[in-house]
């Protein structure tokens, strides 16, 4: 039995799986619309990119960006309405059972079953995967065994970290070769957030491609690549670093007593193209040729003390000049 | 900004336990009026339980705290006509429409027609939303719908206004300009309370304090926790202290 199914399964891959080269993930120009003529939502107007074997990418953007569309049609359980992608080599419409045995999900809302406990679930996702929890305990030992003391309780009665842990492991039992995870860090304090970063680096070493959607900004810096969406449209695809070597841009970090004014003095100089508060400083983005001098004189003339300093685009920084392109 | 020593929060030792478990332990802080106060601390660090004694909507196991000048235990009906609340989870009802939302709320305060309808007009011109009055909440995105949410928060003009991660998951430059409205609210003299995942919005805040394990162990200015601690960023605050932290959600 076992072994005639891995029989069939070979001639699947033999027939249709593309060379080595095409793994990872592939887009190519998805399109997604909801809703009805009158009121239709373009959730993604024409996504394109690849994600190569083995590394982290990260889809970066906000609520409604279209993250999970587009994760869904990568996963095979929506279908785009146009365009193509493909996923560790196999199409995403014809070939979606084999993506199915060879993909991890974990959605962003909490999905597995709440009435059975941390280890039937775990139990039930490896059954269903043909494999047992013993054949993969390494992959997930690091993240399980620390919800392993909880194995009898209910995962409907699980704190939210812990059905992250739980969630994550189900999505790893059957050794996925590429692990989506859809807002897994959402609501998630910073310290555990950093933790959980760590892990997928540990897991990317293990030889795991992964596709992680956040809506924090800071979190790109974790990815070996990102893809920057917005309202269904990618605004940006390269490394961290790329993206922010292309804000060309002088950014001014200012600080004074009182911020809210400062902030609308900003906005008024004549050399200030966009200002926005950014943590204990605001950000101005100022035209090439601006002299700071100017800047501060103009300050000066209605705060008491003002601190100027020249600062390096981040992430957001792009993210919000990008939004207003 | 407007803040003056006028104490509009107090708590004093205040403890809630659930069974054998201290949720919040002997937590004792003062929020001044106008201030924006940041409630920090890690997913599960006792900030929910604490707001909820707050709110009046659970009476602690002992200490004491008052709210807007009403005491926790004896006057939460009093607290609860003289705050406002929103968090990210909840806070309008997407199946009515915007301007059903907001006559339902101003109308659980039993505030007069009159004063409904002007209020309403200024809130839509100033959200920009004149065009989406009637259509459903559910329709907007996440960005308008937590601007609107706050401003239905403090539409009956509450001494406080309690935020419960007010901005997560929304775009950058919305939640900068959901930011401005904070500080204009603070300005206008409402005390902000605001719980936060984002660090960088923690520099915001006129004051930080920061829970770990049901305690507070940090309370001070932005600029003041990152002299103490001898960090660069809020972030590193965070890390360094939330790190101590033993019990786990």
């Amino acid at each position: 039995m076992f072994s005639r199914r891995f029989e069939i399964t070979r001639m699947m891959n033999q027939a249709q799986r593309l060379s080595v080269e095409e793994r990872g993930v592939k887009a190519n120009d998805l399109v997604k619309v909801y809703g009805k003529k009158k009121d239709e939502v373009n959730a993604l107007q024409g996504i394109s990119f690849e994600v190569k074997d083995g590394e982290i990418f990260g889809i970066i953007g906000p609520d409604g960006a279209g993250k999970t569309s587009l994760f869904r049609i990568l996963t095979t359980l929506l279908l785009p309405d146009a365009g193509t992608a493909s996923v560790d080599g196999f199409d995403v419409i014809r070939d979606y059972k084999e993506i199915r045995n060879r993909v991890g999900y974990m959605p962003g809302k909490f999905s597995l079953y709440q009435d059975l406990t941390v280890a039937e679930n775990l139990e039930f996702f490896a059954t269903i995967f043909k494999t047992t929890i013993d054949q993969n305990y390494d992959l997930i030992k690091e993240i399980y065994s620390q919800i392993e003391p909880f194995k009898d309780r209910r995962a409907g009665k699980l704190s939210g970290g812990m059905k992250q842990k739980l969630a994550l492991s189900c999505a790893l039992i059957h050794r996925p070769s590429v692990l989506f995870l859809d807002e897994p860090t959402t609501g998630v304090d910073a310290v555990s957030r950093k933790e959980f970063w760590d892990m997928l680096k540990r897991l990317k070493q293990q030889g795991i491609t992964i596709l992680v959607s956040t809506p924090y900004m800071d979190e790109a810096g974790k990815c070996d690549r990102v893809a920057l969406l917005q309202l269904g449209k990618i605004l940006a695809i390269d490394t961290p670093k790329g993206v922010i070597a292309s804000f060309k841009k002088p950014i001014i970090a200012a600080r004074a007593s009182n911020m809210l004014h400062l902030l609308n003095d900003l906005k008024n100089f004549k050399d200030v193209q966009d200002a926005y508060p950014f943590g204990e400083y605001h950000h101005a983005v100022m035209k090439e040729d601006f002299k700071e001098e100017d800047l501060k004189d103009y300050l000066l003339r209605s705060n008491r003390e003002v601190e100027l300093k020249t600062a390096e685009p981040d992430i957001e920084d792009c993210f919000i000049a990008l939004m207003k392109n | 900004m407007l803040t003056n020593n006028t104490t509009v929060i107090q708590a004093k030792e205040l403890t809630k336990r659930f069974g054998h478990f201290t949720a919040v332990d002997h937590i004792s802080f003062d929020v001044h009026k106008g201030e924006i106060f940041g409630f920090l601390g890690a997913n599960g660090a006792g900030k929910t339980t604490a707001m909820r004694m707050l709110c009046g909507l659970s009476l602690p196991t002992s200490g004491h705290a008052s709210v807007a000048g009403f005491d926790v235990y004896k006057q939460n009906e009093k607290i609860k006509q003289s705050i406002g609340y929103m968090s990210q989870k909840f806070s309008l009802y997407e199946d009515l429409t915007v301007r059903e939302n907001i006559r339902f709320y101003a109308g659980i305060y039993g505030k007069t027609d009159k004063f409904i309808k002007e209020k309403t007009d200024f809130i839509l011109d100033k959200l920009y939303m004149e065009n989406e009055a009637n259509k459903l909440v559910k329709e907007l995105p996440l960005g308008w719908r937590q601007k609107l949410a706050f401003s239905v928060a403090i539409f009956h003009e509450p001494q406080i206004v309690f935020l419960d991660e007010p901005t997560g998951g929304v775009d950058p430059v919305t939640r900068r300009e959901f930011w401005n409205m904070i500080y204009e609210a603070a300005e206008s003299g409402i005390t902000v309370f605001v719980t936060t995942h984002y660090m960088d919005e923690a520099e915001y805040c006129s004051r930080v304090s920061i829970m770990v394990d049901g305690r507070i162990e940090a309370l001070d200015t932005p600029s003041q926790l990152k002299k103490t601690y001898a960090a660069h960023s809020m972030d590193e605050v965070f890390l360094h202290l939330a790190r101590k932290a033993t019990r786990t959600e």
